[in-house]
């Protein structure tokens, strides 16, 4: 005789992905965002040299995930694909964060509902503007949620400790060094068994200077001298 | 229903697809091959045609130069069109022949460079780049059957052997290393010979320059379809340098004293 079908709710079969995917992001690494002054700065934990979690989506705009990393590379290369593709048959303008972060959701969404296992990654797409004003931050969680953030954005495990010492310490026009040592003093605080050292930590910034392409890497020199002070 | 912020579907099964191809080019191809250069289609009797090119070798990288005009059979049809473009931060293209398959090349070879950098976290290598665009004119060669020629310049600082390289290219996507310099379009010819006469190894910046300019007002002495330096209207050559630090442009007010100072050799200022 074969085995009785047994019935699970649709909402209990919902929580239990959600469950899934929250636990698995939680147990990973972390990534704080400031939006300061020279624009938009990204900061992960991260002791790998190559395998990054920040990257450059295109001229103003970058992404940034937690969670998985064969599951969130993907995500990268699907978002340069269209960005690219986008840039090129319309014009460079015409490429918003908005548009790979709705594509982004759209997949997450449909991965959430339709496979066997949902995606324990979270995104964040990042675009700097002329001004600190202009600058938009989406951040797309596991089950294709889209959220529009502003000011300081934390993912990735501690995330509520995280951007509770975060919006405790920011304030609007923060320079580079106040902005990485927010971020690096978060990260330090929500977990005191990792030091804050610069060798740990991804850094990048979406510079709002640069004339097109914004994305930039901080090397651990840089990072330390910031760490230490700097402005 | 498509908003505004959709993605086409065909983009995002593309886009989302596993196949780990980094080229742009092939990416189009599979969303959209109509977006290509090489689209076949009717071909237009007279379209603009871009004239002089060229570039040498210096010690520090290449330059990269091009005149200004553009002709349509035996009118003007641009004063200030340009010809020579960043590729990315340390390498140059400089185009001749038909300028709308040109132009839709280079910004097809543009992207393809930074979208290989942005997905493989490192930038191609020049030679890597230099075949890129060696494949992307073998794809014109249907519509360079049909009279519309693409024969651009390709030159860059190498990063890894630190010295500037420059290739040309025939119609047909071949593709060649110069070792000191090399001029193509109508007027060419007449800018291969001033080199010829100027180029010395290791010449400085200034030197590099000075020698570029010099040719293309060779070249406008002799070919009707390349233009002269116009002080009057304020038209210099495009002349780059690409070096350790990347893709620059001679601002004119540095080359109005030099074109000056080459009319006046000839007393003719």
């Amino acid at each position: 005789m074969a085995p009785m079908p047994y019935y699970v709710s649709p909402e209990q079969m919902m929580k239990d992905r959600a469950d899934y995917a929250r636990k698995g992001i939680a147990r990973g690494k972390s990534i704080v965002s400031v939006e300061c002054s020279p624009g938009i700065l990204i900061v992960a934990e991260n002791p790998s040299e190559t395998l990054h979690k920040i990257s450059e989506i295109y001229d103003r705009i970058a992404f940034a995930a937690v969670g998985k990393y064969n599951e969130f590379e993907n995500f990268r290369i699907a978002g340069v694909r269209l960005a690219d593709l986008r840039g090129y048959s319309y014009s460079r303008e015409d490429v918003t964060a908005k548009s790979v972060a709705n594509a982004y959701a759209q997949a997450l969404g449909t991965i959430f509902t339709q496979e066997m296992k949902p995606f324990e990654i979270e995104i964040l797409v990042a675009q700097v503007g002329e001004t600190p004003d202009s600058d938009e931050m989406y951040r797309v969680l596991y089950d294709g949620s889209l959220q529009d953030e502003q000011g300081v954005v934390a993912m990735g495990g501690h995330a509520e400790a995280l951007m509770q010492s975060l919006q405790n310490g920011y304030q609007p026009g923060l320079d580079l060094g106040a902005a990485l040592r927010l971020g690096g003093q978060a990260l330090a605080a929500a977990d005191p068994e990792r030091p804050l050292r610069a060798q740990v930590l991804e850094v990048a910034l979406l510079d709002r200077s640069r004339p097109r392409r914004a994305f930039r890497r901080l090397s651990d020199a840089q990072v330390e001298e910031l760490l230490q002070g700097g402005s | 229903m498509t908003g505004p912020f959709d993605t086409p579907p065909d983009w995002a099964r593309a886009a989302f697809s596993s196949d780990p191809n980094p080229s742009f080019a092939d990416l189009v191809r599979r969303v959209d091959p109509g977006m290509l250069p090489a689209a076949e289609g009717s071909t237009p009797i007279a379209i603009p045609h871009g004239t002089t090119i060229l570039a040498l070798r210096f010690g520090d990288g290449i330059v990269m130069a091009g005149d200004r005009r553009a002709t349509e059979g035996f009118s003007i049809a641009d004063r200030r069109m340009e010809k020579v473009f960043p590729a990315d931060e340390f390498s140059a293209v400089a185009i001749a022949g038909a300028a709308g398959p040109a132009i839709d090349i280079v910004r097809l070879l543009q992207v393809e460079l930074e979208h290989y950098e942005k997905l493989e976290g490192d930038p191609l290598s020049l030679e890597g780049k230099a075949n890129r665009l060696a494949q992307m004119i073998k794809q014109n060669f249907p519509l360079a059957m049909q009279g519309l020629v693409v024969v651009p310049l390709f030159g860059g600082y190498d990063t890894r052997r630190s010295e500037g390289r420059i290739f040309r290219y025939d119609a047909v996507g071949g593709r060649y290393e110069d070792i000191d310099f090399h001029s193509t379009g109508s007027g060419g010819v007449h800018a291969r010979a001033s080199l010829k006469k100027s180029y010395k190894k290791d010449l400085n910046r200034e030197q590099a320059v000075r020698a570029a300019v010099e040719a293309l007002v060779d070249a406008s002495d002799e070919d009707a379809a390349t233009g002269g330096p116009d002080l009057e209207r304020n038209i210099f050559p495009i002349v780059a340098v690409v070096t350790n630090e990347g893709y620059t442009v001679v601002p004119d007010d540095e080359l109005r004293p030099i074109v000056e100072a080459i009319l006046a050799d000839r007393g003719r200022s």
